[in-house]
């Protein structure tokens, strides 16, 4: 399941222009490496390394059909793990942020005793 | 050396636990305060906007209590978490139990969590590490998940869209 090196491994997959432009086909519908290989004028081979980083990543599945193995896309579930652990991340850094604030009117000489620098 | 986290930093470096980090410009001694005492501690761990803290009860020492429980000032929804501290070694480190008060939020009370947190000074900046170990894999995800409020959920959504359209937007298909 999702953990830190999931989360490392989406993005990493997403870093490469190749491999968005296969997750964006096949948002518009499954497709198998012969299909995948045309419009993106790449090797079968060179499509297939793609893809296989995509399904490590989790990004895209293997489909029912044995003969002819069409990768499906698996982005929205993980465009939800990676928003979860960000409004996890946004509720610590929301208090962090006013204890930062606090922490320096802590540290601020009292009112009226402020020391300037001249 | 040592890393400064001038942002919250979550991992996930197993299947239980959840690690937070975050550097402050402080001696280690006043954030210690920030964190133990009841007044201070009101003033910032508010969760999200438009919540207070009206209950904020600690008896820091080994053994001792806490009581914490948030208010929401629109429509007085509450919830809160309580535990008993374990650890208590000021200003170097905190160890607690938490457990989940579902209030009127509802939710699974969950079997807890053990909490442990490192207070770190390197040149006058504090690292905190936040260890966060649940009972099972489940209750980390579901401590994760769980919006606090339908309120926050509808922000959320505003996220999720962003997220979706940045891997998915139109910008992106077709361009192949």
């Amino acid at each position: 399941m999702l953990s830190a090196s999931a989360l490392d491994r989406t993005f990493a997959a997403l870093a490469d222009p190749t491999r968005r432009a296969i997750l964006a086909r096949l948002a518009e519908g499954e497709a198998t490496v012969l299909e995948l290989a045309g419009p993106f004028s790449l090797s079968q081979p060179a499509i297939s390394k793609h893809l296989k980083v995509l399904e490590r990543a989790g990004l895209i599945s293997v489909g029912q059909d044995a003969q002819r193995r069409p990768r499906r896309i698996e982005a929205q579930k993980l465009a939800e793990a990676a928003a979860w652990i960000e409004r996890y991340r946004t509720l610590w850094e929301g208090n962090f942020e006013r204890l930062d604030a606090l922490l320096d009117e802590m540290q601020a000489p009292a009112a009226g005793k402020r020391k300037t620098k001249d | 050396m040592s890393t400064i986290y001038a942002e919250a930093d979550i991992s996930l470096p197993n299947d239980t636990d959840v690690v937070v980090r975050r550097s402050f410009n402080a001696p280690r001694d006043l954030v210690w305060r920030a964190y133990t005492e009841p007044a201070l501690v009101q003033r910032w761990m508010l969760g999200y906007p438009g919540w207070t803290m009206p209950v904020c009860e600690m008896d820091v020492r080994v053994g001792g209590k806490f009581r914490w429980r948030w208010r929401r000032d629109e429509d007085g929804v509450q919830f809160g978490f309580h535990g008993e501290f374990r650890e208590v070694n000021a200003p170097a480190r905190l160890a607690n139990t938490e457990f989940f008060d579902p209030g009127d939020i509802g939710g699974d009370m969950g079997s807890g969590a053990d909490i442990t947190t490192d207070f770190a000074e390197h040149g006058g900046v504090t690292t905190l590490t936040i260890v966060i170990s649940y009972k099972s894999k489940a209750e980390r995800e579901a401590a994760l998940s769980t919006g606090m409020t339908d309120g926050m959920e509808a922000s959320y959504q505003g996220l999720d869209r962003l997220l979706t359209e940045r891997l998915l937007g139109p910008a992106t298909v077709r361009r192949y």
